[in-house]
């Protein structure tokens, strides 16, 4: 009986593990072969490349690529101007409202080629997988429905109901929590 | 021989007008016959109101010539020369320069313009993407454009050019970026860049030589260099904050430098000279003559932001040529405008972030209780970012009753130091902030008349909104002001009564201007267009839901949201 026990809970701990799947290093070609997004002509929405999704999106439903994401976003500055997703020089990230299209591709277009009213281009500081993970982050944020994965708690001030919380996108009306 | 004694008297009006400093040196004397007073200022009515056909904040002063009215809208800019003498106020000409949609992500204070500078029939102006601009006023015609700032590294130029002695004085923006700050001057027949020194790094860079003195630094060679971690000097910020003033007997040239970068104080130990603090010059070679530390090694991103006010006094029974500046720190600095010396700094609101100041040394008491720490969040600072007053938020002064009408907010904040990485172009600032009404008061703002003799104020008025415009103290006793809510208001400069107030289709961040037409009346002008750090919030691309928005300021300032939304509106008032 007691056996029965432990194996149920070895079973359990290694069911929850699936969550945690960390693919330490991509590699090169399917790094490549990440780039290849297919844009519309006006550099808003169009395909995800087609390992993006023979991989099964891990750069959406995947808690540790998301949580690599909103560590790239405190580490390479963006909450200088998009604050913790509120905005401020930069549009919020957690309204709802997207100037340049809410889907995948287009933030990853954002976020690598920027965009003409003021967002840098960062394909030269990250690397594509980073762009996918941070693209992944920040859609996140403030997201319509429940995800199937989210990052983890904030080592920082908390400003605004955790990723964890989705959907983030109801009127709260009060301040969050201080 | 009858010409000599007018001479004088245009001379002196100069001469008062230069040393009234910021906006209201480029327009007339408020009221040198005044017709507007306190027995009838609540009969003044609009008689113009013209859209800007922009939504920006509008922050700055308008300008006047005869009966010819200039407007510089935000970016990206526009420039409109209005035509008073007709009852139908034509738009006479348009001016549009070149944009790089780029600068628009560079305004984190979503400030991209504090106006244009006007001088014998030419307009100049500085673009947020860089340009220094200068427009033949009768036709609109480009006489001269300069670019003095690199987008690409977060430069931009958010002051507006002062004009003296012939020379267009400029300074750049962007400590928020790393941007190492400078001063420059320009010929304004050319735009020939005269000198141009920085505010940071070696004495050979910053313009020391024999001639700089000052009371509180080291006398050890390169203090822009010593006071900084290897290099980091480089990125060290202290752009300009605020307007700088032309002292013309002195041949000076004081300004107010930028925070210095990063806003994590931990990166950069040391004073960081030559940022945070007010740094005078030779107008004519550039030359430093004296720097006075006001927030040395600025741990809250203040800067020295707040106005410079060349006054004339008599302080302690001597008559002394002093700078008045009140600091985004809460305090009032008296300082002597020869030396730099500071001869007085008392706090104007509720402080608690610091504990004064060592009137011998200089030194700036800090509360360690308010410290901020790399990964920890420090509560309950008093002022807030961006300091409790500063920027569009100008003060005036009265000379005939010494009293400094200061705009003030009231917010206190949280802010958590962090680790931050310098790319150029991209914010260099490492915190997070949330902004909060002082001790929980609902009244965010004031309007303090600060006894500069005594040292205390005289009145205050306390406003629901932290006060973002700038104010006019006419010759007729009456003190104009706006609100973030869109309340222009005019006041008794004596007592601070309440006269008369107009509702406005925007909140108010621009600077009120009184000047007398060709007609003989008095009109007063004012700009309408919510902006600074409360526009974003009434733009509504902001989500107050996170409480770090717009820096932790619209968490200050939720209740702005339904309140009246964007516009450009000018707005000329006058007796009926």
């Amino acid at each position: 009986m007691k056996r029965w026990h432990c194996l149920l809970l070895v079973v359990l701990a290694v069911g929850a593990c699936k969550r945690e799947v960390r693919a330490l290093r991509t590699d090169p070609p399917v790094a490549d072969a990440l780039n290849d997004v297919a844009p519309m002509a006006n550099r808003i929405n169009g395909r995800l490349p087609a390992v993006f999704i023979a991989k099964g999106s891990p750069y959406e439903s995947n808690a540790y690529q998301l949580n690599q994401g909103k560590r790239l976003y405190d580490w390479f500055n963006c909450k200088g101007c998009h604050a913790n997703g509120g905005g401020l020089s930069g549009p919020a990230l957690t309204d709802g409202w997207w100037r340049y299209g809410p889907d995948a591709v287009s933030i990853f277009l954002s976020i690598r080629d920027g965009r003409p009213h003021g967002m840098p281009a960062f394909s030269s500081r990250l690397t594509t997988e980073q762009i996918w993970q941070l693209t992944g982050y920040v859609r996140t944020m403030g997201a319509y429905s429940a995800m199937t994965a989210a990052p983890s708690r904030n080592d920082e001030m908390q400003s605004r109901p955790s990723e964890n919380r989705a959907p983030a996108a109801t009127d709260l009306r009060m301040p969050p929590s201080r | 021989m009858t010409v000599w004694p007018h001479m004088w008297r245009i001379l002196l009006w100069t001469a008062i007008l230069l040393l009234s400093g910021g906006s209201s040196a480029q327009t007339p004397p408020a009221g040198a016959a005044a017709d507007i007073d306190v027995g009838n200022v609540e009969r003044i009515t609009p008689r113009l109101a013209i859209a800007t056909g922009q939504r920006g904040g509008l922050a700055g002063a308008p300008l006047v010539d005869h009966d010819r009215l200039f407007v510089v809208t935000s970016f990206p800019h526009s420039v409109m020369a209005i035509e008073l003498a007709r009852a139908d106020a034509p738009v006479l000409w348009r001016y549009t320069p070149e944009a790089n949609g780029m600068a628009a992500g560079l305004a984190t204070r979503d400030l991209t313009t504090n106006g244009a500078a006007l001088s014998n029939g030419r307009l100049f102006l500085n673009t947020f993407d860089g340009h220094t601009i200068a427009l033949d006023a009768e036709t609109g015609n480009v006489l001269w454009d300069v670019a003095m700032a690199d987008v690409g590294r977060g430069e931009t130029l958010l002051a507006a050019p002062l004009l003296a002695g012939g020379r267009v004085f400029i300074g750049n923006s962007g400590s928020d970026f790393g941007v190492r700050g400078w001063m420059a001057a320009l010929d304004a027949a050319s735009g020939r860049v005269l000198w141009k020194h920085y505010n940071t790094g070696p004495d050979a860079d910053v313009g020391i030589g024999s001639g700089f003195a000052s009371p509180y630094l080291p006398r050890d060679p390169d203090p822009g260099v010593a006071s900084w971690p290897p290099d980091a000097w480089q990125q060290g910020g202290g752009g300009l904050a605020g307007a700088p003033i032309h002292d013309a007997a002195a041949g000076l040239l004081a300004y107010a430098t930028g925070h210095p970068a990063p806003w994590n104080a931990e990166q950069r130990p040391g004073a960081n000279y030559f940022t945070a603090g007010i740094f005078a010059r030779d107008a004519t070679t550039g030359d430093a003559r004296w720097f006075t530390p006001i927030n040395p090694h600025d741990l809250y991103g203040f800067g020295a932001e707040g106005s410079l006010i060349a006054a004339d006094l008599r302080w302690q029974g001597q008559d002394r040529a002093v700078l008045l500046h009140p600091d985004a720190n809460g305090m009032v600095y008296v300082l002597d405008r020869r030396s730099g010396k500071i001869l007085s700094a008392k706090p104007f609101i509720d402080v608690n972030a610091t504990e004064g100041v060592d009137l011998g040394s200089g030194t700036l008491h800090r509360n360690p209780a308010k410290a901020t720490q790399v990964n920890s969040t420090t509560r309950d600072i008093c002022p807030a970012w961006p300091g409790a007053t500063g920027g569009t938020a100008q003060a005036a002064f009265a000379p005939a009753s010494g009293l400094l009408y200061i705009p003030a907010s009231r917010l206190c904040m949280d802010m958590e130091a962090r680790q931050a990485s310098f790319m150029p172009g991209t914010p260099y600032m490492g915190a997070n902030l949330r902004a909060k009404a002082a001790h929980g008061a609902r009244q965010r703002g004031a309007l303090i008349a600060w006894d500069v003799l005594a040292g205390k104020p005289s009145w205050t008025i306390e406003e629901i909104l932290p006060i973002e415009s700038g104010v006019l103290a006419t010759a007729g006793g009456v003190v104009f002001y706006g609100t973030l809510d869109g309340w222009f208001k005019a006041v008794d400069a004596g007592s601070g009564k309440p006269l008369w107030q107009f509702r406005a289709a925007s909140g108010i961040i621009g600077q009120p201007v009184s000047f007398r037409r060709a007609d003989g009346h008095q009109y007063i002008a004012v700009l309408s267009g919510v902006g600074g750090a409360a526009g974003a919030v009434a733009r509504q691309e902001i989500d107050i839901r996170d409480a770090t928005a717009a820096r932790g300021y619209a968490n200050a300032i939720r209740d702005l949201k339904p309140s009246p939304g964007a516009g450009g509106i000018l707005y000329v008032f006058s007796l009926p």
